[in-house]
């Protein structure tokens, strides 16, 4: 099997020995245009990944700004085949990760949103509520396909859950940095470090961290732990101002991230 | 018993339905309360002191009474499981008598719950009080305009109660701001989902806690008429008072089995409730089960004039029982359900809840052959409808 966009972007960060950049939009917030437009305006201002959040009207692992985001998209009229439409429109050169709660897949036909993802140019697939080990059926489906099946790892999850739950993960983990639904600020913690050495005695994939990562501060400061860090509802609130906004904040978590110089891989 | 045998060896499965389905934050908190569910439920001591509750505090067991005049109405025998004689109005108190017992043995001292009409805040409330835990309670903020009666009752019984404004402003959007809590506070809190619902253990763990309305109601049955019932019938909006009266009956294959859903406003103008009989399978609240839903997977807003079967979902085991044939399921509508209300108050003086007044209305409306007998599960009492059902017909303003 040829590698993936996905592995090929981190194998370039590390070779450059860079921290990856993973930013969360979610489709059709505020509307298809302005979401459009953010898509482009996240890959120019220096983002590595984007996650495109397919909404779900009942998103309980999200906070207050990305369930607020996710009515307005469903109000303006988005779907599963509405975000892939927004992706196959923006035709970026980042990878595109399809991120989503499992029941919007299912209604939609896993086999036919594995093969329109893929045909719109995604490369992977995080779904919120499809735990390791839950659906091997699904998950066996998602893993056999053209997409990356990318992995969430929590605070929560034991070492040995982790093992099992990481063995068949692909492109990257996704680490919730700390309890709690996506939104509230994170701290650099020695629990974090501790946490981030757990996940990579057991795997040998980048480990993105996520929720919570909202300026240029924290993220050199971060920087230097994680192989990537995720940045989603602190986008989604500045999309309110627009989408120079948006950008203007990628730019600012990139150049404080490349500042801070090192990167997790070689730690 | 065999559901049990068929969940235990499945993960949590009723065929296919079950599951569970949520973020990795919870999964170490699932597993935790299975095995501690598990281990209790072995445990004679927690059974012990549990059954001891029941019966000295939340007034178990309820009894069995025969409805005479109904019964001469639809043409058949006719009983009445009783538990809106249980303590709080309804059977809501005998899954979160179990599940606080549950909470004290994993050393967590804070309870949240969610709640539609404001029976399982109360009954959670209720429970709370009883062992001094601290309770948060969440809410739909329509719902609590709806309710205030039980708002205040839960703020009486010292709970806090957590206004949830997003989405729909009902049931689903509490459920989903409790998991959030979940979540976010899984190592001191436990969270007591009020019925059989959810991802596993709770459907079988619920469950289990409310199958004692079957079991004492068979036993009753019995010595007071020698036979099984010919037919059970229960409304059914997440499952927990049906699942409660039919576990003890599920391996009588002549008991027939019968759940009503929520017609709301008729099945043709989805205006309603009722996920079984006009809803498909689908993911929500942790498991897969039949579900409200339009075409691209969103769930859509129920409706019922009874909050407490207002609710897009169902348990997964009813999704079971559903496509093995085992129970049928029916809906009622409103208008039906407001008609029984009244009938079972002017016949056998019992203003049934809104909820229960859907299976007396099936069971009016169907034809019976005199040497039936059928028992309805009366989950709980219409007081907390009164008021409610003053304003809808008109008698008050």
């Amino acid at each position: 099997m040829s590698e993936s966009a996905i592995t090929a972007r981190w194998r370039k960060l590390k070779a450059e020995k860079r921290c990856g950049l993973v930013v969360y939009l979610t489709a059709g917030y505020p509307d298809r245009d302005t979401s459009l437009a953010a898509l482009r305006a996240v890959e120019a201002c220096g983002a590595d990944l984007v996650e495109v959040g397919v909404p779900f009207s009942d998103p309980l692992a999200d906070g207050p700004a990305i369930q607020r985001a996710a009515q307005i998209a469903l109000e303006g009229g988005m779907s599963v085949g509405g975000a892939l439409e927004l992706v196959a429109r923006a035709e970026l050169k980042i990878p595109v990760v399809m991120f989503s709660y499992l029941n919007p897949i299912l209604a939609y036909g896993i086999e036919r949103f594995l093969a329109d993802a893929r045909g719109a140019g995604a490369s992977g697939l995080l779904v919120t509520d499809l735990p390791a080990g839950e659906d091997p059926g699904l998950e066996d489906r998602i893993l056999n396909s053209d997409l990356d099946l990318i992995r969430l790892i929590a605070p929560t999850t034991t070492e040995q859950r982790m093992r099992a739950a990481l063995e068949k993960a692909e492109g990257f983990v996704y680490l919730i940095a700390r309890l709690g639904v996506t939104g509230p600020e994170t701290e650099v913690t020695g629990e974090l470090k501790g946490l981030i050495g757990r996940v990579k005695s057991v795997t040998h994939l980048p480990v993105a961290v996520g929720f919570g990562i909202r300026s240029g501060e924290q993220a050199a400061a971060l920087a230097g732990l994680a192989d990537g860090l995720v940045v989603g509802s602190a986008l989604i609130e500045r999309l309110e101002r627009g989408v120079e906004a948006v950008g203007a904040l990628v730019s600012e978590l990139r150049r404080a991230m490349d500042a801070a110089g090192k990167t997790g891989f070689d730690s | 018993m065999a559901t049990e045998v068929r969940a235990a060896q499945l993960g949590g499965r009723f065929g296919p339905y079950g599951g569970r389905y949520v973020p990795e934050t919870l999964i170490a908190a699932l597993e935790e309360l299975a095995a501690v569910y598990d281990a209790a439920s072995r445990d004679r001591d927690f059974r012990a002191q549990l059954d001891d509750l029941l019966r000295t505090y939340a007034g178990r067991p309820t009894p069995l009474s025969e409805a005479p005049r109904l019964s001469e109405m639809v043409g058949c025998r006719v009983f009445l499981k009783r538990e809106d004689l249980a303590h709080t109005g309804a059977h809501k108190i005998n899954n979160t008598l179990g599940q606080v017992l549950l909470a004290l043995r994993m050393g967590k001292r804070r309870i949240i719950a969610e709640t539609g009409a404001g029976q399982h805040g109360v009954a959670t409330a209720t429970a709370c009080a009883r062992y001094g835990l601290e309770c948060v309670i969440y809410m739909g903020a329509e719902d609590m305009e709806r309710q205030r009666l039980n708002v205040y009752r839960m703020e009486l019984l010292g709970a806090k109660v957590v206004p949830v404004h997003s989405g729909t402003r009902t049931l689903k959007d509490a459920t989903n701001e409790a998991l959030r809590d979940w979540v976010t506070n899984v190592s001191t809190t436990h969270y007591i989902i009020g019925s059989v619902v959810g991802p596993d253990p709770f459907p079988r763990m619920v469950r289990d806690f409310q199958r004692v309305i079957g079991d004492e109601a068979k036993r009753q049955l019995e010595d007071r008429i020698g036979r099984l019932p010919g037919c059970v019938v229960a409304c059914v909006g997440g499952g927990s008072n049906a699942l409660g009266i039919f576990t003890a009956f599920l391996d009588d294959q002549e008991v027939r089995l019968v759940g009503v859903e929520a017609g709301g406003e008729g099945l043709e103008t989805g205006r309603h409730a009722a996920s079984l009989v006009a809803g498909r399978p689908g993911v929500l609240h942790g498991s897969l089960s039949y579900l409200l839903q339009d075409q691209d997977g969103q769930v859509l807003p129920a409706h019922s004039v009874s909050a407490g079967l207002d609710y897009p979902g169902v348990g997964p085991e009813h999704a079971y029982l559903r496509d093995s044939g085992r129970v049928r399921y029916e809906a009622v509508n409103d208008r039906e359900a407001l008609e029984a209300f009244a009938l079972l108050a002017r016949l056998e003086g019992i203003i049934p809840a809104l909820e229960s007044a859907h299976a007396v209305a099936w069971v009016v409306r169907q034809a019976w052959d005199p040497e039936d007998v059928v028992l309805i599960n009366l989950s709980g009492r219409g007081d907390k409808d009164v008021a409610h059902v003053a304003r809808l017909t008109g008698a008050i303003e």
